[in-house]
């Protein structure tokens, strides 16, 4: 991908040309047509100094996050951060300056400057930029389809939630317990020359908790977190709903709500069972993966090697390169998982993470395949790197964590589809003569190029025979990522399909975060090699 | 301007403290001004300058605490957050935990600031970067690297009169070779407060030659071996353990520092004898901040003492349960070494391992420390004192607790900075029997 330069500067300073700020409300909206005025004194500078190309971003981003143990609430905190980022392409190049300063004089310096730059960085071009085309959308708006504003809810409301869940793992016999809610709003303007102006509002929420149990006298410790994921959705997350649960013997698992208490109750009583759970026999197993665990395993196996300027080497100086070479997938043949194995990329799912309207370079979302019937089909590339592909459009994995940051290639939501059989977790386990299900996710890492990984769990159970004998401890598998894939002898269908994610995937240097979910059913996979973890110190 | 000086800082904080209605309150400024220039394939590929500023307002009543942050300085941005912060401190239950906020305190000044580091411009990160992509084209070798300097400020101020204020500079490198084939590659990591000590040229010769000599590397079997870890490696390991010298987790049972039957491992004897490590924030070569978060001056501190456990960090809470003062959790971590250079390590080893980087180490049980990673950019076989040839890269489960037990010998400590959080420590070069590799990998 020769010719990706990028140059960026902020300048702090005051706010001119924003809204008043007003005292009597916690949360507030600027005004969009002040926001397009803002935009277009980027975008006339810019044009004026001679981009071929700009996009502007102006973001005002939320977080709030509700923190508490036991019976204390910790921590009540609020952060907000406004300003505008301005990226132009002038002589082949990019160039990106970003600014909080939002009067008149300030945006069109930062414009001028982001063109500056790129001029300065085209002397080190060996190649220009080849941007695939996209249409403007004119005036238009993208809003997480939530059901409640979870910023709206009065804080007391949310600590008495956290507080009563703690209450519920205390009084079930747990030692201690911490719990938090995390909300983001990233309340996003994107404009663009190619005649789009943007406005966005997503919302963010994630709920989670650690039991924790101790038995002094022998010093051991076991932890239980929380069941639920991180979600694009409001507050109606956490509002129980029973349709949502998939009642199985082991746990009560969650797809588009959460209850939060129950699942406290319940972890309390399975890190009691963790304590005098049996230590697991090294060996091979087939593992039964419960979409809390199988979200994590998909993250880094498939999310990560399918991502385009990795698999080019860009990101080799820290998160590394990809053994999912252009070669594989120019083949055709290449054989990432077994037939049943299909993978998709999406940036639409609702209640996902990585649903929005738009990208951060204006591209309307959509879904694709990474892997249909077990091979490489695709990558996530977005605008500038479509023709190494040959594509003619972008997907749309355009990101920035910040109006500060430079949007960059981000991994959009990738998901295991469903099985096409009528099958539960439940049919699934009976055909099973030695394994272990495993429920929720803990440690997990893997290799530069994503060939070998290591992940744990929350919750082993063993099975014999069909049946579920009893839980065990200690347990993590290891696997090559091409023989795990193609191990994989069944998947559930999607009566069980439910999503898990982060808010938290590192990229890039200077590192920017990023959220994204990964959905799946319950799968199975022969005869992986699962260690002892068990240790004496 | 995003560096604000003593004064400057002291006169915004002031401003902000004025609107506040609260019983407490606490007001702290954070600037960052730094540069970048980011490359691969033998290309610039981003490059740039940032400035940020931000304030956060913690407001409490009575034991009833909120906190809210900004990056606008309007003065109506200035009373809104303070007002918000009351807000929430209005609205969150009582903290029984909470502690009334300290007094004036005096610090001493700290020697993280270099001001070479802080006038570092684009064109010297150009040349230095420059520098390092000819040595990747004579060796015909692809270089991917980044380098980033930043000078940074934190002042607080509180209604109790409390004013505390840090700058620093910090300068780190790192660099990635790799052959076209993509069978060898190669790493270097470098972080200094000052600029003056970083030689792209040398680190990036180091990563040319690991990257030349990794290829063809022969798989071993997974297993347990004597292993050389250069400082990279050994910084990375013991990251965790560093982050986990704390005395509450400990007391409640649940860190790897508790006790079986109650309370710390404080004058348990839990590593080698080798084994002494220590914070000074007046040390030359990792100078650090000289006062802590909540407001206590930061001293030279033993947390273990020829492998015995002498301290734990204490927050005041904690300190005043248990009757003991507090401890603040420290701003460098520096580990005692011997003499010997990482050669002769490698010359005194019979048969070993010497491990150039690890790579994503994870948490697999909080109450071992038992870690899990790989090796990556240059491992090899030792025979005889001599590197024979490269081995292919393993994945390891051990406790960094387990390899502190199991320490043959250490070299000299060096200024070494962890590759996940990029913060730098003084740690020396080990030599460790009894490393646990589990599994192979093929990545290169």
């Amino acid at each position: 991908m020769a010719g990706m330069s990028l140059g960026s500067i902020i300048i702090p300073g005051r706010a001119l040309l924003g809204n008043p700020v007003p005292l009597d409300r916690p949360w507030f909206y600027d005004d969009v047509s002040k926001k397009k005025e803002m935009a277009d004194v980027a975008l006339n500078s810019a044009r004026s100094k001679g981009a071929t190309y700009t996009d502007v971003r102006i973001g005002r981003y939320l977080n709030q996050f509700v923190v508490t143990r036991e019976d204390k609430v910790e921590n009540i905190v609020n952060t907000e951060s406004y300003g505008i980022g301005i990226r132009v392409l002038a002589n082949g190049s990019w160039g990106f300056a970003a600014t909080d300063k939002m009067d008149r004089d300030s945006i069109a310096k930062a414009a001028e400057l982001a063109v500056a730059i790129a001029k300065e960085n085209s002397r080190l071009l060996s190649e220009p930029v080849q941007l695939a085309p996209q249409k403007g959308y004119g005036e238009v708006s993208w809003k997480t389809p939530i059901k409640k504003n979870a910023f709206d809810v009065p804080i007391k409301e949310k600590a008495d939630l956290l507080l009563s869940v703690n209450d519920a793992a205390m009084k079930g016999g747990a030692n201690y317990v911490n719990s938090i809610l995390f909300l983001v709003n990233e309340q996003k303007y994107f404009a663009s020359s190619d005649g789009s102006y943007i406005d966005q509002d997503v919302h963010r929420i994630w709920p989670t908790f650690t039991i924790t149990k101790i038995d002094e006298k022998s010093g051991k410790f076991e932890t239980r977190d929380a069941l639920s994921s991180p979600v694009g959705r409001g507050y109606e997350y956490v509002i129980p709903n029973a349709a949502d649960k998939i009642k199985t013997p082991q746990a009560t698992l969650y797809k588009n709500s959460y209850d939060m208490l129950e699942d406290a109750r319940e972890g309390t009583r399975q890190v009691i069972e963790k304590m005098a759970a049996k230590s697991v026999e090294p060996g091979k197993y087939d593992l039964v993966l419960d979409p809390t665990n199988l979200y994590l395993t998909i993250h880094e196996s498939v999310g990560h090697p399918s991502e385009l300027d990795r698999v080019l080497g860009y990101e080799a100086n820290y998160a590394g390169t990809s053994f999912l070479t252009l070669d594989k997938w120019k083949s055709g043949k290449f054989n990432f998982g077994s037939k049943l194995v299909n993978i998709k990329a999406d940036k639409t799912e609702v209640g996902t993470l990585g649903a929005v309207g738009y990208d951060d370079e204006g591209v309307g979302t959509k879904q694709w395949d990474i892997i249909k019937d077990g091979i490489l089909v695709n990558y996530q590339v977005i605008r500038d790197q479509a023709h190494i592909l040959g594509l003619k459009e972008s997907q749309g994995c355009c990101y920035a964590d910040n109006w500060s940051s430079v949007q960059f290639q981000r991994m959009p939501n990738i998901s295991l589809q469903p099985g096409t059989q009528k099958m539960s977790p439940q049919d699934i386990i009976k055909n099973v003569e030695k394994g272990i299900y495993i429920i929720g996710n803990s440690s997990y890492s893997i290799d530069q190029q994503r060939y070998n990984f290591q992940f744990s769990g929350q919750m082993f159970y063993e099975i014999k025979n069909g049946k579920i004998v009893g839980m065990l401890k200690d347990v993590a598998y290891q696997a090559n990522t091409q023989e795990f894939w193609n191990a994989c002898s069944a998947i559930a269908d999607k009566s069980d399909y439910r999503s898990g994610g982060s808010f938290f995937d590192g990229k890039g240097q200077p590192g920017q975060v990023s959220a994204v979910s990964h959905g799946s059913s319950t799968a199975r996979f022969n005869g992986i090699n699962v260690i002892n973890t068990a240790r004496k110190i | 301007m995003a560096i604000y000086s003593k004064e400057e800082a002291q006169k915004l904080l002031k401003k902000v403290l004025a609107y506040s209605k609260a019983d407490e309150c606490e007001v702290s400024l954070s600037g960052d001004a730094s540069g970048n220039i980011r490359y691969a394939l033998n290309a610039v590929s981003t490059a740039g300058d940032i400035s940020t500023l931000s304030l956060a307002v913690s407001s409490t009543y009575g034991k009833k605490s909120g906190t809210a942050t900004i990056n606008e300085f309007d003065d109506a941005s200035l009373e809104k957050v303070v007002r918000r912060s009351e807000e929430l401190a209005q609205l969150a239950p009582e903290n029984p935990e909470y502690m009334p906020l300290p007094g004036p305190q005096e610090f001493k000044d700290a020697i993280t600031y270099v001001p070479a580091t802080a006038a570092m411009t684009p064109d010297t990160r150009a040349v230095a970067v420059a520098t390092s992509i000819k040595v990747a084209e004579d060796a015909k070798l692809e270089a991917a690297g980044f380098l980033e300097n930043s000078t940074s400020f934190y002042a607080i101020l509180n209604s109790k009169g409390m004013f505390a204020y840090n700058t620093d500079t910090n300068v780190n490198f790192t660099i990635t070779m790799r052959n076209a084939q993509g069978t060898g590659s190669g790493y270097a990591a470098r972080g200094y407060n000052d600029i003056g000590k970083l030689d792209t040229y040398s680190a990036t010769k180091i990563a040319a030659q690991k990257a030349t000599g990794s290829v063809d590397a022969k798989a071993l079997e997974p297993g347990k071996y004597t292993v050389i870890l250069e400082p990279v490696a050994a910084t990375y390991m013991m990251e965790n353990m560093f982050r986990s010298l704390d005395a509450r987790s400990a007391d409640e049972g649940r860190s790897f520092m508790s006790k079986p039957g109650g309370g710390n491992r404080i004058v348990d004897r839990l590593m080698d004898e080798k084994v002494t490590i220590y914070s000074d924030p007046f040390h030359p070569e990792l100078p650090a901040a000289t006062w802590s978060r909540d407001g206590i001056p930061l001293e030279k501190m033993n947390w273990i003492e020829k492998g015995v456990v002498k301290n734990l960090s204490y927050s005041r809470f904690w300190a005043q349960k248990k009757n003991v003062q507090p401890v603040p959790f420290p701003s460098n971590i520096i580990m005692e070494g011997g003499d010997a250079s990482l050669e002769d390590l490698i010359k005194s080893t019979e048969k070993g391992i010497l491990v150039s980087r690890l790579w994503y180490i994870r948490m697999v049980d909080p109450q071992t420390l038992l870690l899990t990673g790989l090796t990556r950019d240059g491992t090899f076989y030792i025979e005889n004192g001599q590197i024979k040839f490269p081995v292919k890269n393993f994945r390891f489960n051990e406790s960094p607790v387990i390899m502190l037990n199991n320490v043959e010998a250490l070299g000299k400590p060096e200024r070494s900075i962890s590759v996940e959080s990029y913060r730098s420590y003084l740690v020396p070069p080990m030599k460790i029997r009894d490393f646990t590799f589990t599994s192979l990998s093929d990545a290169v």
